[in-house]
């Protein structure tokens, strides 16, 4: 068949990646496949579970989790070792649950699927060191259900690291008891949100909630949970391997965050895909990396890590890729993966594109964001015809207002607004332009009786 | 799709839980601290023998779990996965986030609908194929893709289409 089946890829080679320079990425196999548990092993895999379990108090792991710095990939950039100190652990308290956030649908995003697909291990040993500095007493992989190729995966991983001693009771001879099971979900983008998730975890709708509580101090059927991203988890083993102070160093000057990530392009570029580069990377060398732009045509603008980030200009992209920097320009760096959009490409059809998105993947419970997002579709499309009328545009303004953070639940229409404003305000323009001529002013003076 | 299926597809009635599938459904709710977090995988397993979710099946799930039918239903209507009516025999699922609308998206499904004849959210009249959208892929660096049940396709191009969907009868 002509047709490629989609195989995940990343666009460095086996020379290019060392274990301390890429600890991510560095034990995946040049024919893609799954890191198994004995090449895993073979490659240090477990040893940084091994040394936690047996020599270190999970107050410890959580102090070098904070020292090293290592902000949420999820999107959110929230410190990883600052949640980890805030989940309701001692006694009288119950022990609660590790979730893993592996629902990844954030538009433009394919990072995660990697790490799952090809190197299951990686994550299970990051839950396991997770799961040990939170007291949890059990852990949950929530996927997506299209991902199947990496439901395989782990399904494959999990049974070998039980078989193996790494989950189930007393691990590695520790005495901490731990296991972990897969959640596969059934679609909606708003599981991804981590008050959502525990919500379908728990086998409801996929409805958020108020915080506080917060899921560390009332979770899952109401016990400490911890929530974290799967790229998160996967910076833990390097992390506990190798101190805080190595992880700082990976960045080096160009960034006060910590480690690696997973950087990403896509949109119309010569040669898009995956890399692992130190945080704080910039955008033009991640195009430069992508082959730069298809068939020369020059960059109009680009998001920078998902639908829910905001527009930024060619003129942004010697700026360091991360979480401070992004968020200083107005924008977020959320996911790191960046969408490209061309001179010949519409900002406003993107716009629509993406409104349409969130406003069917609002889960409607918050009326900002059940009402406010089909209407702000309703306008975007009439502007596309060129049928939109005077007022669309503040009616825009005050849309983008009325979904931004603090009037719903949950983060959803605070993310649809922010690709929304951020257009409204680099490409006026081309919405302007999308507002029907004026009909014919009103004739003021009345006709003559006996001319008409 | 099975002779029960069609029977359960024309009328609505004659459900029944099958022995495996009811063991299938306890044994997933061992993973929890209450059955009625099983509820999204019961509804799965459901799905994978019958292909859709008929009504009838909604109290049976709820006795297995020993929870009331209504917790079944409005969880059965809110997962995009979870299919309320019957579909064809293979379902193909176009994502259509940005990165895919990027590249050529809309003549992907323009060319998909012409060759199936029908539009998001229809089946074709013989039964074979059920077009849906869906979120993001999560296979951007290769967009336009699109699945075909459990496969994973990109970059589709309008000319693959021919090729690609012959694999599935």
């Amino acid at each position: 068949m002509s047709v490629r089946r989609y195989h995940c890829q990343l666009r460095q080679s086996a020379t290019e990646r060392r274990a301390d320079t890429h600890p991510l990425t560095w034990r995946l196999r040049e024919d893609r496949a799954m890191v198994g548990l004995d090449e895993y092993l073979d490659k240090g895999g477990y040893a940084a579970a091994r040394e936690v379990l047996g020599k270190q108090s999970p107050d410890d792991v959580i102090a070098t989790m904070k020292e090293a710095n290592v902000r949420g990939r999820g999107g959110a950039g929230f410190s990883a070792g600052m949640k980890w100190s805030l989940t309701m652990k001692g006694p009288g308290i119950p022990r609660g649950y590790l979730v893993c956030n592996a629902d990844e649908m954030e538009p433009g995003t394919f990072k995660d699927r990697l790490l799952l697909e090809q190197q299951p291990h990686l994550l299970i040993e990051g839950m396991i060191i997770g799961g040990y500095a939170n007291h949890s007493r059990f852990g949950y992989i929530f996927l997506r259900g299209e991902y199947i190729e990496a439901a395989r995966a782990l399904s494959r991983a999990l049974e070998e690291a039980r078989a193996a001693g790494w989950l189930g009771n007393d691990i590695a001879g520790s005495g901490y008891d731990f296991d972990i099971a897969l959640h596969t979900g059934a679609g909606r983008y708003i599981c991804g949100e981590e008050t959502a998730l525990i919500s379908s975890l728990q086998g409801h709708r996929a409805n958020p909630r108020t915080k506080p509580p917060f899921p560390g101090q009332s979770g899952a059927w109401g016990k400490p949970t911890v929530v974290n991203n799967v790229e998160t988890l996967c910076n833990a083993p390097a992390v506990m391997r190798h101190g805080a102070e190595w992880y700082q160093g990976l960045s080096g000057s160009l960034s006060e965050d910590g480690g690696t990530k997973l950087y990403g392009v896509s949109g119309k570029v010569n040669k898009p895909g995956l890399w692992e580069l130190p945080i704080g990377t910039p955008g033009s060398e991640l195009l430069e990396l992508a082959g730069g732009m298809r068939d020369n045509r020059a960059l109009k603008t680009w998001l920078p890590g998902g639908g829910s980030t905001g527009f930024l200009l060619p003129e942004h992209l010697d700026e360091a890729l991360d979480f401070d920097t992004i968020g200083q320009l107005g924008s977020r760096m959320g996911t790191g993966l960046l969408t490209v959009i061309n001179e010949d490409q519409r900002v406003l059809s993107l716009v629509r594109n993406l409104e349409q998105f969130f406003a069917r993947e609002s889960c409607g419970w918050c009326t900002p964001c059940r009402d406010g997002l089909p209407w702000t579709v309703k306008l975007l499309q009439s502007l596309e015809r060129g049928e939109g009328e005077q007022g669309d545009l503040d009616m825009l303004d005050k849309l983008g207002s009325d979904l931004g953070p603090g009037k719903t639940f949950c983060a959803h229409a605070p993310g649809a607004a922010m690709p929304l404003q951020s257009a409204l305000k680099y490409f006026r323009d081309e919405f302007e332009r999308g507002i029907a001529h004026p009909p014919h002013p009103v004739q003021a003076n009345p006709i003559p009786a006996g001319e008409a | 799709m099975n002779e029960t299926a069609q029977h359960i597809a024309s009328d609505g009635e004659g459900f029944t839980l099958v022995d495996e599938d009811r063991r299938a459904i306890a044994h997933e709710r061992d993973h929890y601290e209450q059955p009625q977090a099983a509820c999204i995988e019961a509804l799965k397993i459901v799905q994978r023998r019958h292909g859709w979710v008929p009504d009838a099946a909604i109290p049976a799930i709820a006795e297995v779990l020993g929870v009331g039918p209504a917790s079944v239903e409005g969880v059965a209507t809110f997962y995009s996965l979870i299919f309320r009516q019957p579909v064809g025999r293979h379902v193909i699922l176009v994502c259509d986030s940005s990165s895919c609308f990027l590249n050529d998206y809309d003549e992907l499904l323009e060319a998909l609908s012409a060759r199936l004849g029908i539009g998001l959210g229809q089946t074709t009249e013989d039964g074979r194929f059920t077009l849906l959208p869906v979120c993001c892929l999560g296979a951007c660096d290769r967009g336009p893709a699109l699945m075909v049940d459990d496969d994973t396709y990109g970059p589709v191009a309008p000319d693959d289409l021919a090729d690609l969907l012959e694999g599935y009868a």
